[in-house]
């Protein structure tokens, strides 16, 4: 199937506009007679299961959690992008979709960035009607900070907590539409399968993660917005339950999956320490607006300090390498976030990491700190203020800005970061790869949408700061409930889809079979077992650089330890209770395909951008060495095993932006 | 370190549970305490038993999906903290740890350390919103000015991640300081001002239909509370609830 991105025609200001006001409506007395099933119930999911409900569709929403207020976008921190221009910085719709498609190394769509960057504006006034309370001035005006890879002040925040303050916004959205009967929630059930009857997406089975019981569900469109694939490495930010399994059920029933190997490595992460640990915690990215990153310049300080015999502190100015601050001297600790992270590695690599891992660089605010104190004592009129004075007042500031960030790694690493610098090092945080989808947001698969970090659409190679939560709002809020519209309008005669089919009753035996096996195989390892495995492979093999001989390492040892796992996997418990072994073994085991078909993303595609750097492709530098050869989305056809998958190509075209050379120095 | 845990097993809803004695060796102060857990449940799935189920899931305190009540209390002995970011370093070598779900009458035990927190959401549906549709032709961001004290007093009330550790903790199992929090953000906004008065009075009938208890002012739940949220929060609620009386 040759692949159609539906962009409409004309010039790319008015592409949505002009869209909007030429598609297919449903009245408000037919679409009630319409349902639509949501998987996932974070800012996309839930803001589209909100929208669609007040519509007036019939929806159907799954949340794998207890409640939809748990899912992973609240773990997001920093704050969300708006082309506002409320601080006059000269930020503009263009602006933001130049950013964005340059921060994303020129690997995404035009027409789809730049709707994004247009709605973007709406999204704010939207949260802030719903009572969000984002971070205001004395003035009583919103305040804005900046973000890595751009050069104005756009990113809206709600302390270090935006994530979890825009999807409570979403959340009482929907529990407004809950209250009026026109969402159904199913906290605690797990989509297992789409059901697809005459090519279209037509339910889900489901499980419900209490009972055990497999549920039916039918609807006449079905929307996947299950976040991002991450924990194929076994640790990263994402939360423990975040997995692949709704998008890659759907992969298998012919959706094609796009660029699995694009995969952002965040640099503020605390580093980890030692074997038994569970997920990895990211520290915002607001934090390099003020924090200077640096590892020592001598060998011999690295090696006092890994041995506790001398403290960064001590170190002079001299005697310390900002390394971001010379490399890139125009973005300086703002670059990008695979700048930052392969800039980390580089010198970790070189020997200067300052832990017993050798994995960790310093983030320091003792400047900042400084500056903010001098400032307010400035403020405060205080004349001839003493050192002490100045860092008393600076620190209240920093700790203003950023004190929960400072409190939580407190917490976990046990040292106070307003005395010591932070030590960081990268982790796995978010997925810019994921289901293909055209203009209208839908999948390969007619009637199956997909939104949010689920699917490929708008980051391209890398997403930048603050773009996530745009994303999955603007999908959800005002970019789905236009465009599913336009195909329900042919559906408005079609009357309940019945579950009591051939292809459910198929669908559901599958999904038996499977669970039957893991509880009856009886094997040796545990599921985490095989996790732990499958996330050495990929962080060793298809990290943040991967080389052709690693990568066909991985895809051979992935698809050895695939083979393992069906035959040696043990999981306790039976099928018919709470049994979260079970519900693991299910999702590792779509991991253990994805891992393969990313290794092999990866080894295709001969290039370095974004967050996928080969060693082969690099300048002499050290940078990332983009190929105009590579100028397309990779989206791959499900054919039985990963090796077997088939590559389609969607060239990409840029008419309103040069594709240049990415350069932050 | 090596440590006893006892710990509530029950296997689902309907049976009765009881304390169980557990032995974990070689524990390492950096973990955090889910993670002595997946130590535990690693080595029962070893030997073919069922694991300990308990809620988890972002792990970094913010999800507020983890719920154990550790010797005594809700989310352990370490202030400002969710279970998920306790640290091992709380616990002394050869410590008995007893860990308990969160207990109240509107919280059932699905399965061991598993309880239903359902209640929360309905008493949400009942009014935890404002009620502006999400069609974007909403008056621009800035039109309303806000004061930047009202904005980061609802903000800190905004904070709460619905965990229920204020009702496990309270003697009455109350829930009020959750409820209070919400009523409290949108009062203190100009966007909440609507449905003032109706919201206070749904949600605060539906939080008695669940079961939840009243409040006594101990100020137990403050205390626990892994984010902080203040007491003030209940007093507002009082008084909204109050104004909407008259």
């Amino acid at each position: 199937m040759a692949l159609d991105s539906k962009v409409p025609q004309g010039p790319l200001k008015d592409k949505w506009t002009e869209y909007k006001n030429k598609i297919n409506l449903v009245n408000p007395a037919n679409k009630r007679h319409i349902d639509v099933i949501v998987v996932g119930t974070g800012l996309a999911g839930g803001s589209a299961s909100a929208t669609l409900a007040e519509l007036g569709y019939n929806v159907k929403a799954f949340a794998y959690q207890d409640s939809p207020r748990r899912a992973h976008s609240i773990a997001a921190q920093g704050g969300i992008n708006a082309a506002k221009n409320y601080q006059g910085d000269g930020d503009s719709t263009y602006r933001l979709f130049y950013d964005t498609v340059k921060g994303g190394d020129y690997r995404s769509r035009e027409a789809n960035v730049y709707r994004l960057a247009e709605v973007s504006a709406n999204i704010i006034d939207q949260c802030v009607a719903q009572g969000v309370p984002f971070a205001r001035d004395y003035g009583g005006l919103l305040d804005n900070r900046s973000f890595g890879g751009v050069l104005v002040s756009r990113t809206f925040y709600a302390k270090g907590q935006t994530g979890q303050q825009l999807l409570l916004g979403a959340y009482s959205a929907m529990n407004r539409q809950i209250a009026r009967g026109k969402i159904e929630m199913f906290n605690r059930h797990e989509m297992l399968d789409v059901v697809i009857v005459d090519g279209k997406a037509r339910g889900i089975i489901a499980r419900n993660l209490v009972t055990g019981e497999i549920e039916r569900h039918s609807a006449h469109a079905v929307v996947v917005a299950s976040g991002g694939y991450g924990n194929v490495y076994f640790l990263s930010t994402n939360a423990m339950g975040s997995n692949v399994t709704a998008a890659w059920k759907i992969h298998k029933k012919g959706a094609y999956f796009a660029n699995p190997c694009y995969t952002q490595i965040h640099p503020t992460c605390i580093p980890r320490s030692g074997d038994y640990q569970s997920k990895l915690t990211l520290m915002s990215e607001s934090l390099r607006n003020d924090g200077r990153i640096w590892v020592p310049k001598n060998l011999e300080d690295v090696k006092l300090i890994r041995e506790g015999k001398k403290k960064p502190t001590e170190l002079s100015e001299d005697e310390r390498d900002y390394y971001l601050e010379r490399r890139y001297p125009a973005f300086g600790n703002l670059v990008p976030r695979d700048v930052a992270s392969r800039a980390a590695k580089e010198r970790c690599d070189a020997g200067y990491g300052v832990n017993a891992t050798g994995e960790a660089v310093y983030l320091d605010f003792a400047a900042a700190i400084i500056r903010y104190g001098t400032e307010q004592a400035k403020i405060k009129n205080i004349q001839n203020p003493t050192e002490a004075k100045i860092k008393e007042l600076g620190k209240e500031i920093v700790k203003a800005k950023y004190g929960n960030l400072f409190q939580m790694y407190e917490k976990i690493v046990d040292e106070n970061p307003y005395e010591t610098p932070m030590m960081i090092y990268p982790a796995v945080h978010y997925t810019m790869g994921g289901v293909w989808v055209d203009y209208n947001l839908m999948t390969t698969v007619p009637g199956l949408y997909c939104i949010g970090e689920a699917n490929f659409s708008d980051h391209g190679a890398n997403r930048l700061g603050a773009s996530a939560l745009m994303q999955g709002l603007a999908d959800g809020y005002f970019v789905l409930p236009y465009t599913i519209g336009d195909y329900l309008a042919d559906d408005i005669r079609t009357g309940k889809i019945s579950t009591d089919t051939p292809e459910f009753d198929e669908a559901e035996k599958a999904v038996k079979d499977s669970i039957d096996f893991f509880i009856n195989n009886k094997g040796k390892h545990s599921v985490d077992y095989y996790h732990k495995k499958l996330g050495k492979i990929m962080w060793d093999k298809c990290g943040m650089s991967r080389n052709e001989e690693g990568l066909k390492e991985a895809i051979q040892e992935i698809s050895d330890l695939r083979k393992d796992f069906w035959t040696n996997v043990s999981v306790p418990g039976g099928a018919n209770e709470y049994n979260e072994e079970l519900a693991k073994a299910g999702r590792v085991a779509d991991f253990l395909e994805l891992g393969e078909l990313f290794a092999k993303d990866a080894l295709v595609r001969e290039e370095s951008a974004g967050g996928h750097f080969r060693e082969e492709y690099q300048t002499p530098e050290g940078e990332a060495k983009r190929l105009k050869e590579f100028q397309f989305v990779s989206a791959w056809e499900y054919k039985g095993e990963p090796k077997d998958a088939v590559l389609h190509k969607e060239p990409l075209v840029y008419e309103n932006i040069e594709v240049k050379e990415r350069s932050y120095k | 370190m090596n440590l006893t845990l006892k710990i509530w097993r029950q296997k689902d809803s309907s049976s009765k549970g009881q304390m169980v004695d557990y032995k974990v060796t070689d524990i390492s102060e950096h973990m955090s305490f889910l993670e002595m857990i997946d130590v535990l449940n690693e080595g029962l799935v070893s030997k073919g038993e069922e694991p300990v189920a308990f809620d988890h899931d972002c792990r970094e305190g913010i999800c507020g999906m983890c719920s154990m009540y550790i010797n005594g209390e809700a989310h352990g002995p370490d202030r400002g903290v969710t279970t998920c970011q306790l640290h091992m370093r709380m616990f002394n070598d050869g410590d008995t740890i007893t860990i308990e779900p969160f207990r109240a009458a509107a919280f059932p035990v699905i399965k061991d350390l598993v309880v239903d927190r359902s209640a929360f959401d309905r008493i949400q549906h009942a009014g935890g919103y404002i009620s502006v549709n999400t069609s974007g032709n909403t008056q621009d961001a800035n039109a309303t000015p806000i004061s930047k004290h009202a904005a980061d007093t609802a903000m800190d009330a905004a904070t709460c991640i619905g965990c229920g550790a204020c009702v496990a903790t309270c003697k009455n199992s109350s829930a009020m300081l959750f409820v209070g929090a919400k009523v409290s953000q949108y009062a203190l906004l100009p966007q909440g001002q609507v449905e003032a008065a109706d919201r206070v009075k749904n949600m605060v009938a539906q939080m008695d239909l669940e079961g939840f208890g009243n409040c006594t002012n101990t100020g137990a739940c403050e205390v626990e509370c892994p984010k902080g949220i203040s007491l003030d929060n209940i007093a507002r609620m009082n008084r909204e609830l109050m104004k909407a009386s008259i």
